[in-house]
């Protein structure tokens, strides 16, 4: 059948007619399958919800018992009949239980990428590439600029400036939901093992990786006293960027303001935010990743998504690979 | 090169000062020669080297990658080096990028390629360098390196690396250049001081320290001399054996824009000086306003044009070197009774002797000081007779009493939040007065300031801004300002010009808020025409001139 049928862009979000079901809907939908975690993929309020068990946790920690009437687990690599498709998840390397969403008809399959990357992260499963003949990526960090560098040289620079200013408190700034606790896990992995404070925002998610046995060290609430500011001298307290703007960051001793995310690779961006260290971490694919995946896939057409569409299209005309924009509204860029 | 690739990031999104100085000072000790000396070249601006053309980066990247891909690249970035440093792929054959290029490795290159071969070299170099290197290289041969340090800051940070006064190194750093390996040799404590063989360099200026309250009660005013202070910029003249050298007072080498002043220094010496625009008091010509020298300022090369509508001349203060003799040690006034002498047989027309100001009181010299009898003064300098000319400012020998501030009443109308401690703080302020405007009063604004206020005081307005906030553009807030209700704040300022760049049509020289009028209301805040009236009497300065980088 031809792939614009099994699934096309609608104004609540990508829709599969033949399966009765919406991938990662922005608006509120009787079915709906979940990619991963973040806000603006996971929303509340949809009758029925399939998504792995961690992202199915992950809403129900943010939402209530109450964010859907009735869910399903989507166990990993598994095909499930939906009406009349076949669906199946597989991880996709973004954060914690991200998956990607293959839904296959009449032997056409298209893949739903969600949002993904390629590096090594220590806090979810690497992505795997599934063969498909439409493969719908995301575009975030889509422009031949985004280079994102090796993440243990942005680590040291975090751990190179603690020691040149033993003075400042280090708010780090990080999105609550997988770069936070990728970011922890990282300075873990490099040897720093001394207490890390996180913003309240974030602990129940902390509590959550560690449940799932991904080891994050000694974490402790950021909240003292006004007397007790000098304690935070040289500590690396963690939060969410829109925290630091606000009154909560001047409890701290001089801060240096940080902030961990994909944009930092482009000069302005860092010195428009005020951040003083930036940290080029970044839980979508970088230009090279998106690239490779897209030649590693070898899918028939690619459909982009979300985040700097044209270029990506654009690349795929070049190579000879068929590609359109399917220009869906209400996701976020990362950590904006 | 990546050392000093991740030094100019950093400086570049560091606003503390002291920040600043610990990241250069912990470079120039870990770097090796001659990688540092390049580095403080480039900081400094003393760097000579070959600029390539944007078209040629444009070229050398188009052979690699699609327009269309490198155009929307461009668009999104903005800045050429930054968008060639960030779509660079090296090409697949290449060398292995595995060792990192060193920065005198780079600068060696560059200086013993032939023209011709540029092109490839550039290649070959960006080729083999990573992201941020690849971006500090090119802002190096594009001769676009910005990184709001000045001159003097990149000096503090070597002082402090080698626990030396800052004006060892100011007085050395003319005799030196690039790499600067003796400097690095001194400053490590591997080698002695620096001989400098040319002897026109910069000494490091006497400065003043601002009269206190209660600074002049216990000082005998028959120990003291009396000039008027010049609203000029301080320079000091050197010709010796040859070389002729104007340098402003932190030591930058102005030679370039004055051919006037160094054609007419035809004494040998060092002399110290205010720069002025305008006739000398020999030729009973009037001096020329802050804003007319500024015509002068900042340029590499003059026109004629230029020098005969803005003729420069020095009104001398004070003798360092009397041909090679050092005057240094002498009392204030055998060096004044020197420079007096020398001054009557040079040039009439780019040379003045600072008249004294004779008085018997502090309280005369108050009055004199604020009813100058020329408005290109700016207040009154009191020198004590028997001091030798000592580097730096040190309290006691030399102090300035300013002509008192300008202050107004006017209301604060837009915020944005500071930089580094004061980052959760909305702490720079826009501030307006009353105009009419089609017959209705508004507020127009007429400055900005970010300092003058204590801790206490911000918390104060910090808490304002964010309970009286009607609306937000990115980090800028608009703060509710009506006649009514508001927040009016005193606001002193040290002159005050027209200005066709601000909307309001005037423009302040250094702001800054001195009050919070907590008692008053906007209604009771000065109008536009007050501030117009003051330029009548003002000392006429626009701007000061920007801190050379
Ligand atoms: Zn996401
Ligand atoms: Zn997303």
């Amino acid at each position: 059948m031809k792939p614009e049928t099994l699934l096309y862009p609608t104004p609540k979000g990508l829709f599969c007619e033949k399966g009765g079901f919406y991938i990662d809907p922005v608006q509120p939908v009787e079915r709906a399958l979940i990619t991963h975690g973040h806000a603006d993929h996971a929303r509340a309020g949809h009758t029925h919800v399939m998504a792995t068990r961690e992202t199915l946790d992950i809403m129900r920690s943010r939402y209530g018992d109450a964010f859907c009437v009735s869910t399903q687990e989507a166990i990993l690599g598994t095909r499930t009949t939906i009406g009349d498709v076949t669906a199946s998840f597989h991880p996709a390397g973004h954060v914690l239980g991200s998956a990607q969403i293959a839904v296959e008809a009449n032997s056409t399959r298209i893949v739903v990428s969600g949002d993904y990357k390629r590096r090594r992260d220590p806090t979810c499963l690497s992505f795997e590439p599934v063969r498909c003949d439409v493969f719908i990526t995301e575009a975030t960090f889509g422009l031949p600029v985004f280079h994102h560098p090796d993440d243990r040289g942005e680590i040291a620079k975090l751990l190179t400036s603690l020691k040149q200013f033993p003075e400042r408190a280090h708010l780090v700034g990080a999105y609550s939901l997988g770069k936070a606790q990728r970011i922890i896990a990282l300075m873990r992995e490099a040897g720093y093992d001394a207490p890390i404070f996180i913003h309240g925002a974030m602990a129940r998610l902390c509590d959550y990786y560690e449940s799932e046995g991904i080891a994050l060290g000694d974490l402790r609430p950021a909240t003292i006293d006004a007397k007790d500011k000098q304690s935070f001298a040289g500590a690396v307290v963690v939060g969410p960027p829109s925290a630091f703007a606000d009154k909560w960051a001047r409890r701290f001793p001089d801060p240096m303001p940080i902030f961990a995310s994909g944009w930092m690779l482009v000069r302005q961006r860092a010195k428009q935010r005020g951040v003083e260290l930036p940290m080029i971490i970044s839980d979508h694919c970088d230009w090279p990743e998106l690239t490779a995946t897209i030649n590693e896939i070898k899918p028939a057409e690619v459909w982009v998504t979300h985040g700097r569409e044209e270029a990506l299209v654009r690349w795929c005309e070049l190579q000879g690979i068929a590609a359109r924009p399917l220009h869906l509204v209400g996701y976020d860029d990362e950590g904006e | 090169m990546r050392p000093f690739a991740d030094l100019l990031d950093r400086l570049v999104l560091t606003p503390q000062r002291n920040a600043k100085i610990k990241l250069m000072t912990d470079y120039f000790r870990a770097a090796p020669d001659p990688d540092r000396g390049y580095a403080l070249a480039a900081i400094a601006g003393t760097l000579t080297l070959k600029t390539v053309k944007p078209n040629v980066l444009r070229q050398l990247v188009l052979e690699r990658m699609d327009e269309v891909l490198f155009r929307y690249s461009y668009d999104y970035v903005g800045d050429l080096a930054e968008t060639i440093s960030l779509v660079w792929e090296p090409a697949a054959t290449g060398k292995p990028a595995s060792a990192d290029l060193s920065l005198g490795a780079v600068m060696h290159q560059l200086e013993t390629a032939g023209r011709a071969n540029v092109h490839g070299l550039v290649r070959d170099l960006l080729d083999q360098l990573e992201g941020s290197s690849r971006f500090a290289f090119l802002k190096l041969i594009t001769g676009g390196l910005r990184i709001g340090v000045s001159a003097r800051l990149v000096k503090q940070a070597l002082a402090d690396m080698g626990n030396v006064d800052v004006t060892e190194i100011e007085t050395l750093w003319h005799g030196l250049s690039p790499p600067y390996v003796s400097l690095f040799q001194w400053l490590d404590g591997k080698a002695g001081k620096p001989k400098l063989d040319m002897p026109a360099v910069f000494h490091a200026v006497m400065l003043a320290t601002p009269v206190g309250d209660n600074d002049l009660a216990s000082l005998d005013p028959k120990d003291f001399a009396a000039e008027w202070k010049w609203d000029g910029i301080r320079v000091q003249l050197a010709n010796l054996a040859g070389t002729r050298r104007l340098y402003s007072r932190s030591g930058d080498d102005i030679s370039g824009a004055f051919p006037d002043i160094l054609e007419a220094a035809d004494f040998e010496g060092i002399v110290d000086g205010e720069l002025l625009v305008g006739g000398t008091m020999r030729t009973n010509r009037a001096t020329r306003t802050f804003s007319d020298l500024q015509q002068r300022l900042n340029r590499k090369t003059v026109t004629r044009k230029m020098l005969e509508e803005y003729p420069a001349f020095i009104r001398g203060y004070d003798l360092l070197f009397s041909g090679e003799r050092d005057m240094r040690p002498e009392s204030f006034l055998t060096r004044r009774a020197a420079l007096s002498a020398l001054i009557e047989k040079a040039v009439p027309s780019h040379f003045d002797l600072s008249p004294l100001v004779p008085f018997s009181s502090w309280e005369e010299l108050d009055r004199l000081r604020k009813e100058p009898p020329d408005p290109v003064i700016e207040g009154i300098m009191l020198k004590r007779l028997d001091s030798p000319y000592t580097s730096g400012r040190s309290k006691g020998p030399w102090f300035k009493w300013k002509r008192e501030p300008y202050n107004v009443d006017a209301v604060l109308m837009y915020a944005q939040r500071g930089h580094g401690k004061r980052s959760s703080y909305y702490s720079d302020f826009t501030f307006g007065v009353w105009t009419e405007i089609d017959g209705k009063d508004v507020l127009v604004p007429v400055g900005k300031a970010y300092f003058g206020f204590t801790d206490a005081e911000l918390e104060v307005l910090d808490r304002y801004v964010r309970n009286n906030t009607i609306e937000r553009f990115g980090p800028v807030r608009s703060i509710r300002a009506e006649a009514g209700h508001g927040f009016v704040v005193e606001v002193a300022f040290e002159g005050i010009n027209f200005s066709s760049r601000h909307k309001s049509g005037v423009a302040m020289r250094f702001p800054r808020i001195s009050r919070l009028r907590t008692d008053k209301l906007p209604s009771d805040a000065d109008r536009l025409e007050t501030l117009l009236a003051m330029i009548g009497t003002a000392e006429g300065n626009l701007a000061p001139p920007a801190e050379p980088i």
